[in-house]
């Protein structure tokens, strides 16, 4: 067995938190550029340069890139061959949640009810998935999920007869829906399979792919690069203003799913996609 | 294009001068407020809402020595069921992101108002234009309360103007295939 203590999840998940947050990665700037070079729309133009500008001064001055710093979503794959000491290891994220948000000047944007909306004042809890796996490694994956695109997500429950149109129009429809709300040129998570619970989980980690890389099975490539295709035909541009980037890119991922079912879950996800990740 | 210079509070003849595409720089005060401080007001706003502009926004918070944190947009439509009454109070533009109802768009057109976009996620950029920034009302509402803010040449897209012409519409139209 091998011991990690929890103190360097909550050092890790604190420098995560503010890294991401301030410093756009590279794939999503790459992005950005591309969609400003292939842009026809003005406004749309307008809108990209503000974009990229933007993210230049946000990693320049350690500013956040979005004043919506997120909820933060962690995956978590521990390898089974670990023994963790010091304590708890959700607590151990959501201490380093806290820090991070409150050492880094982060917006705190978790209210502990639903209903009654009383904020936590450190972003914490995070929303943590776990996964035991071979080995003696601890994987983190921390995504800093915007509230408006995350509004924008939908779940649908196919027949297992349903065609591939079926899903591609319930997801262009999706895309449509969110216009101009969801901060385009989105980026679409698309996950197929599993159940109630497992579908939109997938798609959330669809998202954690990098932009410019394709699913792996050659069938959901083309479909994902078709998915583009048609999606940036519909005009929304960005920020819904007309124009061509509607979408930055499309990523499919599946899992098993029951004989009477087809569940596919769409989350969507702003271009300001603020990901990491880090092996402990 | 070049940019519409406007200061606050907006007239009716500069109102009227605007048109949904047109790219404005905004100077003077504005005040953020979004969703709870919306409840929160209703009708009677921390400020005279006469020719103002509300931007709904709440910033990360401020490091020492700097005006403000990173201000972008919040999605508008979620403050569409409180505008119509405040458009008819006084209120005269709105900076925000995403589409507006059907009710918001009535009350643009009948009050003669304006609908600004900025891009959602450009908040490093837009912050560099707040020159001051003062806390104006409910403190205990965290990150969502209301703010006084100056801007200086804070750059926006006329995207509902006073005749209803809206951009989202128009935009959408030329460039879907």
């Amino acid at each position: 067995m091998r011991e990690l203590s929890t103190k360097k999840i909550t050092e890790a998940v604190r420098g995560l938190c503010i890294e991401a947050n301030t410093n756009l990665s590279a794939d999503v700037e790459v992005a950005l550029n591309k969609a400003l070079k292939d842009e026809e729309s003005p406004n749309g133009r307008e809108i990209l340069r503000q974009l990229i500008h933007n993210a230049g001064i946000a990693r320049k001055e350690k500013r956040p890139i979005c004043q919506d710093t997120g909820s933060v979503v962690v995956f978590i794959e521990l390898g089974q061959e670990i023994r963790l000491v010091d304590g708890s290891l959700e607590e151990a994220v959501n201490e380093g949640v806290s820090r991070g948000y409150t050492e880094g000047y982060l917006r705190k944007s978790i209210v502990s009810d639903p209903l009654r909306r009383q904020n936590t004042g450190d972003n914490a809890p995070a929303f943590t998935h776990v996964r035991l796996v071979p080995g003696d490694k601890l994987t983190i994956n921390l995504m800093c999920k915007g509230g408006g695109a995350e509004n924008c997500s939908a779940i649908n429950f196919f027949k297992p007869t349903s065609s591939h149109d079926e899903i591609s129009q319930f997801i262009i429809k999706t895309v449509e829906l969110a216009g101009p709300n969801a901060c385009p040129p989105v980026i679409v998570g698309v996950g197929i399979g599993g159940n109630f619970e497992l579908a939109p989980l997938t798609a959330k980690k669809a998202l954690l792919r990098e932009i410019g890389h394709y699913n792996s099975d050659h069938d959901l490539a083309k479909w994902e690069k078709e998915l583009l295709v048609k999606i940036n035909r519909l005009g929304i541009g960005p920020m819904g203003l007309g124009g061509r980037a509607t979408a930055l890119a499309v990523n499919i991922e599946t899992a098993p799913c029951h004989i009477s079912q087809l569940p596919v879950a769409v989350n969507i996800e702003c271009h300001a996609h603020r990901a990491r990740k880090v092996e402990l | 294009m070049s940019a519409i210079k406007l200061t606050t509070p907006l007239t009716n003849e500069a109102i009227n001068a605007l048109k949904a595409g047109d790219e404005v720089l905004i100077s003077g005060t504005i005040y953020a407020a979004r969703d709870a401080a919306h409840k929160q007001f209703g009708l009677q706003p921390p400020f005279d809402l006469q020719g103002q502009i509300i931007y709904y926004a709440s910033p990360t918070p401020t490091k020492p020595g700097e005006v403000i944190g990173s201000i972008g947009p919040t999605t508008s439509s979620r403050m569409d069921a409180f505008t119509p009454a405040l458009l008819a109070a006084g209120l005269k533009g709105m900076i925000g992101k995403g589409s507006r109802g059907p009710e918001v768009i009535e009350a643009i057109k009948k009050h003669q108002a304006v609908y600004f976009t900025v891009p959602g996620g450009a908040a490093a950029l837009l912050a560099k234009r707040v020159k001051t920034a003062r806390l104006l009302a409910y403190p205990e509402l965290h990150s969502e309360a209301a703010l006084e803010l100056t801007v200086d040449n804070f750059p926006a897209t006329v995207t509902i103007d006073s005749t209803g012409g809206n951009l989202f519409e128009a935009g959408r139209n030329k460039y879907a295939k």
